[in-house]
């Protein structure tokens, strides 16, 4: 198990090695770093004297390890609209968008498991028949269509439920990087339509994969043994069918999660929420280039984190796997 | 004297959209305690079928549509789901046929066989698992201790069906039904885990029912055979009777295609034509199409199992 956790580590290391040097060769392409860092009121002739003190004008391979050192050391550039460090810029807003989408995976993962197994064990109910016909509308509707529906529906006409912005946060550690909105009334309120909109693309692909999933597994041998053994169902569907039908699924939701992280930019735009996705649609606008490569370079990290971590819980869910690593 | 396991006139159905196809078609049988019984007939005669009945797992669409079972002098075949939960695995033990499938990939042999105690039992983690390592001792499992730890695909094919036949154990079931428990396994292996068998139910006084479309292991195991054909018993007697001095044309032909039965070099004999599907079985005996025996009365009578000779029931009109 041990190697196993190494080696995906290492894996880990060489995608975030190629994302960099993409993100690098971006910024040295179309980023102008002097102005960044002196704005727009200096003379072309002061502009190459600065270029040159910075080592712009340096082989790419020795500016890309620069570049490399100093994203080790957290220096990721700077961001000339808010005249800030871009890696502080981004670590300030990603709690709130961190918090969108674990309010997000909650939703998931108690809606989707609760649904797709009782749909997969009573695939004839009453039940199972609506969630099947309405996940199949919930896919095919657009993020930000079906946030405005939500907004119209909760905010505007019921008002009941707020229609943007973060609420009353409370500063977790005390150092103004992590105000959470988790633990106020008010910001939970706040949380409930943006994370709704976020889920409502995922949630019917998840209750479809562990439906089907689990409707294979029970045709298997082993759950007919399990049977045969004498065993309660309750126990042969929710211990040996359950743990053969997550298998698949948990994989299938690390890469999911990615991708919903990417539509947190649609969500936070529609509910004017502060988080990473909000400023980077800002930094797109104004082209504010080392804010752009920033966010790359820590949403790939998250990105690759995620896949990582649900890797190394899959490794200890599936016992073969485990046996290939030590090997 | 009452039989530990008496099935009396089985008829088990499938619903299909076309509509009902019968499956097996009045089987009755009986089984005393610690007799061994083989059930013998090409694919689709019906021999799985019984046996999972007899426990009702049949897979959907089947159902019993007549008849009855009784185990230990009860009618277990009218027993609600939560009443048979209790009879299987514990009383009734089944073996699937490939072991590679039977057990789950994700959890270990000790928690697979301790769920197997504690489902029927009161009994503690510790208690348990010293009950699944003597089990695991007496399939005679190397290092048992070591298995116990392990993943069913960590262990070869042979050992896996050597730990089901360990859970089926766990219980002291009265009766072990073994579905084909040796067709996908090597055939050196075979033998071992035959003898094996044979040998347990000698020593725990356990009756089993073997399943197998094998002559040759059926012929070394069993006292009793019944041979189906067509969702029909055809042929029921004494093992050593059964084999040398069969009386149904079919159970002839079965017999009489065994290699060792002719001479090497020969062309093998086989009994010419198909087993009809269940859909369009022909009138009268089903074997008729294929029978060298055939006469009129047998494409408009269906023969009924009665006493042939020296102790052999059979359903022919011929003999």
């Amino acid at each position: 198990m041990f190697a196993f956790i190494i080696r995906r580590i290492i894996q880990a290391v060489v995608v975030m090695m190629v994302i960099s040097l993409v993100g690098f060769s971006i910024k040295s392409k179309i980023g102008d770093p002097v102005r960044d860092l002196v704005g727009e009121r200096v003379t072309p002739e002061e502009r190459a004297q600065i270029a040159d003190k910075m080592g712009l004008n340096d082989p790419f391979l020795i500016q890309y390890t620069r570049f490399v050192k100093q994203a080790l050391k957290g220096d990721l550039g700077r961001s000339f609209i808010y005249n800030k460090p871009a890696l502080e810029v981004i670590v300030r807003h990603a709690p709130a968008t961190l918090e969108l989408l674990i309010g997000t995976a909650l939703i998931i993962i108690f809606v989707s498991l609760p649904l797709g197994i009782q749909s997969a064990l009573q695939p004839r109910s009453l039940l199972s028949r609506f969630t099947m016909s309405f996940s199949t509308l919930g896919v095919s509707m657009p993020v930000f269509l079906t946030a405005i529906l939500l907004i119209y529906l909760f905010a505007v006409n019921l008002q009941i439920l707020p229609s943007y912005g973060r609420g009353e946060t409370v500063d977790l550690f005390g150092n103004g990087y992590w105000k959470t909105g988790f633990l106020t009334h008010d910001g939970r309120m706040h949380l409930i339509l943006p994370c709704l909109s976020l889920s409502s693309i995922m949630l019917p692909l998840f209750i479809r994969l562990i439906r089907s999933e689990m409707m294979e597994v029970l045709e298997t041998e082993y759950i007919k043994y399990a049977w045969a053994k004498g065993l309660s169902p309750a126990r042969i569907w929710m211990v040996h069918a359950f743990k053969n039908t997550l298998l698949p699924v948990i994989t299938v939701f690390g890469v999911q999660m990615g991708i919903t992280f990417a539509f947190t930019i649609l969500t936070e735009l529609v509910f004017q929420w502060q988080g990473m996705g909000f400023i980077f649609l800002e930094a797109v606008e104004r082209s504010d280039i080392s804010l752009l490569i920033a966010y790359l370079v820590v949403v790939a990290g998250v990105f690759v984190l995620v896949n990582t971590v649900v890797d190394i819980i899959y490794g200890f869910i599936n016992p073969t796997i485990r046996i290939a690593g030590t090997r | 004297m009452t039989h530990l396991l008496e099935v009396r006139d089985l008829e088990v159905k499938f619903a299909l959209r076309s509509g009902d196809i019968t499956a097996i078609d009045g089987v009755s049988f009986t089984l005393n305690q610690g007799e061994r019984l083989g059930i013998v007939g090409e694919s689709g005669a019906g021999k799985s079928v019984t046996g999972f009945s007899i426990i009702n797992l049949i897979s959907k669409p089947g159902f019993i549509s007549k008849g009855s079972i009784h185990f230990e002098g009860k009618c277990i075949s009218d027993y609600t789901g939560s009443q048979m939960r209790k009879i299987r695995g514990n009383r009734i033990a089944m073996i699937f046929q490939d072991p590679m499938m039977t057990l789950n990939p994700v959890f270990t042999i000790g928690f697979q066989m301790i769920e197997t105690l504690q489902a029927h039992r009161n009994i503690s983690k510790a208690d348990a698992r010293a009950i699944a390592l003597e089990k695991l001792r007496k399939v005679q499992i190397p290092s048992p201790e070591e298995r116990l730890d392990q993943y069913p695909h960590e262990l070869s094919g042979g050992m896996r069906q050597r730990i089901i036949i360990a859970i089926s154990l766990l219980a002291d079931p009265a009766i072990i039904i073994a579905d084909e428990p040796t067709t996908a396994l090597d055939v050196t292996i075979q033998a071992e885990i035959m003898d094996l068998l044979q040998e347990l139910c000698e020593t725990e006084n356990m009756a089993l029912i073997l399943i197998t479309h094998d002559l040759g292991v059926v012929s070394q195991v069993t006292e009793k055979i019944a041979v189906m054909y067509a969702g029909k018993i055809i042929e029921f007697g004494p093992t050593d009777k059964v084999v040398h001095t069969p009386v149904h044309p079919y159970t002839i032909g079965l017999i009489g295609s065994i290699p060792g039965a002719t001479v090497p070099g020969e062309e093998l004999r086989q009994i010419p034509g198909m087993m009809p599907t269940l859909s369009n079985i022909p009138e009268g005996c089903a074997f008729n199409p294929r029978c060298e025996l055939c006469e009129p009365i047998c494409t408009q009578k269906t023969p009924e199992l009665e006493e042939k000779q020296n102790g052999i029931l059979a359903a022919c009109h011929m003999k």
